[in-house]
């Protein structure tokens, strides 16, 4: 069984999955907050990433947001049927909506995230 | 230190029906409710309701109103008829060029007083508030014309799509529905609105048909609420500045800080319309910067400003460079607004470019953090009410 979701505080989630491959998303306040998503960006597979790199951009009607490695790793897969289907991120953030899945090559940077409950209050201290 | 923000007299209800509140030139406003996307839409398709009292109303009275703001106004005062309503630029005569714009604006003429001297109304933008007043304020005579800053004491809601006359007069008695609903546009007219008194003109921004009132700031919930109540069978919908953003860039209307700014040359911007260098009889006008405005028209600016629709999606934004297709140092150049935009359901923008670039359908790149998004020239407006049946 995978383990329960980590979280950056940029609002990616990552959850490290048995085949020892993580798989990043964004979370369910990011997508309520961005709203009228137009256009996502994904990045490349094979590309090597470190923990807080921009590795995408999505646009909201309003703006552009980055979104950023949660760890540091190798890009091995994309979703590529997001892009074309950005309402799957507010039916389904934590499991069709999920954007990539990374090779973590950094254990500990894993361990140093947020957990649900840290995530929750990060959510609650924010400005409405 | 930054000032408190100001407060429409509708602010405590959008920030209770789920209003997401931004600080917007000095005022907190609501940016959307749930989604721009669809109060843009619900626009289009039957009629959005905007909160607007942020923008700023002065009153010009006195036997010499008309006289006084046909002297200072880029368009012509001086055969504006009672109930009739122009744009218009606020110049200056400073600046490197001679002429700087200080503002774009609405001026009314409404009924004349009871001693039968002339009562104009403007509406400026909330930004240029404080400045437009200041400068009309150093150019008032010792007597004849009375200026009155009526912002914080009334507010104005534009009610705007195909459904929006027709519910703003069912909300009318007989005598006045009758009035509104063969109101032409740019007239305006008072009515009584849900019992209340109000100032209604037939103007928007938002390329839909449509009204804008006027009502005391203590009257504003009562008539922003009789309004939805009455339209929301309908699919009426409050809507916030971020649908009026992308109503007002698929109509391809200017805003003051994006396509036009102190250094503009309107005729540039196709706001010639707006520029009466003429008084009606022929003879030059004189106004603060009209020279300078003669100097522009007879030496034409490099660039002008165009439509883009963009193939995707992808946005570009003010500042994005324009760029010949495939070569990203060709700038031809720079977008003043951009957005995805839901009618057209794609991206879109305007731009000032070079007139060499500027031909209906010359393909274009927008440079969008560092890649390009292919684009076409497209005729302003982007978007077209369809023709209502009369």
């Amino acid at each position: 069984m995978a383990a329960a979701p980590k979280f950056a505080k940029t609002h990616e989630w990552i959850r490290l999955d048995d085949d020892g491959l993580a798989t990043v998303g964004i979370s369910a306040y990011a997508v309520e907050a961005l709203t009228d998503l137009v256009f996502m960006q994904l990045p490349e597979v094979g590309r090597a990433v470190k923990a807080g790199e921009s590795i995408g951009e999505i646009e909201s009607v309003k703006a552009v947001s980055d979104f950023y490695a949660p760890v540091s790793g190798e890009v091995v897969e994309v979703n590529a049927a997001l892009p074309g289907n950005l309402e799957t991120l507010g039916q389904d953030p934590y499991g069709a909506g999920w954007l990539v899945r990374l090779r973590p090559s950094e254990t500990g940077e894993l361990a140093a995230l947020l957990d649900q409950a840290a995530y929750d209050a990060l959510v609650k201290s924010q400005p409405h | 230190m930054t000032a408190p923000l100001l407060e429409t007299p509708l602010a405590a209800w959008h920030a209770a029906h789920g209003g997401r509140m931004v600080d917007f030139a000095g005022w907190t406003m609501p940016v959307q409710y749930a989604s721009i996307v669809e109060e843009h839409l619900a626009t289009r398709r039957a009629a959005g309701l905007f909160d607007v009292s942020h923008m700023g109303r002065l009153s010009v009275t006195g036997p010499d109103a008309i006289r006084w703001l046909d002297s200072l106004l880029t368009r012509r005062g001086a055969d504006l008829a009672p109930g009739q309503v122009r744009y218009t630029l606020v110049t200056s005569d400073e600046g490197p060029t001679g002429v700087s714009v200080l503002d774009d604006a609405l001026v009314a003429r409404e009924a004349d007083a009871a001693d039968g001297s002339p009562r104009l109304s403007l509406v400026v933008n909330a930004s240029n508030r404080d400045r437009v007043v200041a400068w009309l304020k150093s150019r008032l005579p010792a007597a004849g014309v009375t200026l009155t800053d009526h912002t914080r004491e009334t507010a104005m809601i534009a009610v705007q799509g195909p459904r929006a006359v027709e519910l703003v007069a069912g909300l009318c008695p007989a005598a006045d529905a009758a009035r509104i609903a063969a109101l032409k546009n740019y007239r305006a007219t008072t009515a009584t609105v849900a019992g209340r008194p109000a100032a209604i003109s037939r103007t928007g921004y938002t390329g839909e048909d449509g009204v804008e009132l006027v009502v005391a700031a203590s009257d504003a919930v009562a008539v922003w609420e009789a309004i939805l109540a009455a339209g929301a069978a309908h699919g009426v919908v409050p809507c916030g500045l971020g649908a009026r953003d992308t109503l007002r860039l698929e109509a391809g209307m200017p805003l003051y800080g994006h396509e036009l700014a102190a250094a503009s040359d309107p005729f540039a911007l196709g706001l010639g319309f707006a520029l009466n260098l003429a008084a009606a009889d022929g003879s030059p006008r004189e106004f603060p910067g009209a020279a300078a405005l003669r100097q522009m028209h007879a030496q034409p600016a490099q660039r002008v400003r165009v439509g883009l629709v963009c193939d995707g999606k992808r946005a570009a934004r003010e500042g994005s460079l324009v760029t010949r297709p495939g070569d990203p140092n060709a700038v031809v150049g720079t977008v003043t607004s951009g957005s995805y935009c839901p009618t057209l359901g794609t991206a879109a923008a305007m731009a000032l470019v070079d007139r060499d670039a500027a031909a209906e359908g010359t393909p274009l790149d927008l440079i969008i953090r560092d890649s390009a998004a292919s684009a076409r020239v497209a005729p302003l407006p982007l978007y077209r009410r369809p023709a209502t049946p009369s």
